[in-house]
């Protein structure tokens, strides 16, 4: 197959190129919701982001929560911004990282004015934004300007055996064109960590990983309170035949084909090495690692499963595949791309390959991913720890 | 290139998973291996389901199973060449 060489995108003011053209109400913190949903509400052509949480946090949990706003507001799908938090110091903060980038933010507060001033105030400039951003077209942009980000969700054996390698393959066909790529799941690597770790590209990028797994799977020992067993494996990545950790390691591993990663991220943390594939360090929780992967800055998400898991995200469009041809057949709305045909041979991994990479294209040309159209919408924080 | 009924993904691999909608008991299977392309037979005890792993040999208990080459689990209760293997005779060795 030959590749295109660009896709059609949104260009930013700083560069990088979106896939989609969303103007956000982002609410700082939990009570901010209301606010932020009532302009949504008010002024069409935008969407809030309601989440759970934003009060007394503090230390690297709290730079983690600010990382994952400002970043959200930053990634490139993302046209214009209304942050709206209940106090004015974090508002700003939020409202800086993101102006950085040279795109359109404003942010409001709460306190002193209360949310229907707020929401007046909010929702004029809103409407603003998403008139501007109305106008913006779509033009041809270099296929590098795709930053792809990869996660699998309800896994089975097929996943390993077909779904997952049709992303490595896919991996293997544009990581030399210059795209990033991003995979994560740092507890769903668990068993085959050393075989993941000798894939960073230098000894420091190799170290990193040991360590962030290292790290994680400390916690998780630390936290148990049983074999993990209907967790890691999930309930249904066992009906759908996975008996242990490392089985599901293997075949989660298998979504970076034979590439190698140049650099392990923090959670929501934005490469800065230029082009090839990054490890994230995630949680394996479907909708906390694309959430926190979007905050990273990819502008598209590509997701095989294998039981069926429907996730969608705000703002980075989620492709899904799968090669069950069961859940291809009954849960026909929620699959992008089919590659079941590999399992009866009638279908090898390079034509899946190839049918991916059609399916992403369309997608970044602006094509609904199946998640879109059903409106699934999963923006969750990861938190580490308790607040003060 | 007929459609197999089972895949496995290793030449060292103990265990071959189903990749059709049910196996019958006592089903001679044909089996891919995709590392060197060949097909191997191997019986399937019981009805193992879709996506569900089936033994090639005889294993017992501490034995390890592989998969993509690499190890997965180790045995916990015997299993016999071309029975149903899961969680009720495979565990974790790390959790």
């Amino acid at each position: 197959m030959k590749i295109p060489k660009s896709f059609l995108g949104y260009k930013r003011e700083n560069g990088r190129a979106g896939t989609r053209n969303h103007v956000i109400i982002l609410p700082v913190d939990d009570i901010s919701n209301a606010c932020a949903e009532a302009v949504a509400n008010n002024i069409k052509g935008t969407i809030a982001l309601p989440h759970s949480y934003g009060r007394l946090q503090f230390g690297a949990d709290l730079e983690l929560h600010f990382r994952t706003m400002i970043g959200t507001g930053r990634n490139p799908n993302v046209a214009a911004v209304i942050v709206i938090g209940i106090e004015p110091k974090w508002t700003k903060k939020i409202v800086d990282g993101i102006a950085e980038t040279g795109k359109p933010v404003e942010g409001f507060h709460i306190e002193r004015s209360g949310d229907i001033q707020t929401i007046m105030k909010a929702s004029k400039k809103a409407q603003e934004f998403s008139m501007w951003a109305s106008e913006k077209q779509r033009e041809e942009c270099p296929l590098s300007d795709l930053w792809i980000s990869v996660k699998c969700g309800e896994s089975d054996t097929t996943s390993g055996l077909a779904s997952n390698p049709t992303v490595g393959n896919l991996m293997d066909k544009l990581e030399p064109l210059g795209v990033h790529l991003c995979f994560g799941e740092t507890s769903e690597l668990t068993g085959a960590e050393q075989v993941c770790a000798k894939r960073g590209a230098t000894p420091e990028a190799q170290k990193k990983f040991m360590k962030t797994w290292s790290d994680y799977n400390d916690f998780i020992l630390k936290e148990a309170t049983d074999d993990l067993s209907e967790s890691q494996p999930t309930a249904g990545n066992i009906a759908g035949g996975l008996t242990t950790i490392e089985e599901k390691a293997f075949g989660n591993f298998q979504k970076i084909g034979s590439r190698k990663f140049i650099d392990v991220l923090e959670p929501a943390e934005e490469p800065k090495k230029g082009k090839g594939l990054y490890f994230m360090d995630t949680s394996s929780a479907a909708a906390e690692c694309v959430t926190l992967q979007a905050a990273g800055g990819f502008n598209i998400h590509l997701f095989p499963t294998g039981q069926g898991n429907i996730i969608g995200n705000p703002i980075e469009p989620v492709v899904k595949l799968t090669a069950n041809p069961l859940t291809a057949k009954l849960m026909s709305e929620h699959v992008d791309c089919d590659v079941s045909k590999i399992l009866s041979r009638e279908m090898n991994l390079d034509q899946a390959g190839d049918k991916l990479i059609e399916t992403t294209l369309k997608v970044a040309n602006g094509r609904l991913t199946c998640a879109e159209a059903l409106g699934h919408r999963e923006f969750v924080m990861t938190k580490l720890y308790r607040s003060a | 290139m007929s459609q197999p009924d089972l895949i496995i993904h290793d030449e060292k691999d103990n265990v071959g998973v189903v990749v059709i909608e049910t196996t019958k008991k006592g089903q001679d299977c044909s089996a891919w291996i995709m590392e060197n392309d060949k097909t191997v037979k191997v019986p399937s005890t019981n009805e193992v389901p879709l996506g569900h792993k089936i033994a090639l040999k005889d294993l017992k208990i501490g034995d390890t199973i592989f998969k993509y080459g690499h190890d997965i689990g180790k045995v916990v209760k015997e299993i016999k060449k071309g029975e149903h293997v899961h969680v009720h005779n495979v565990k974790t060795k790390k959790w």
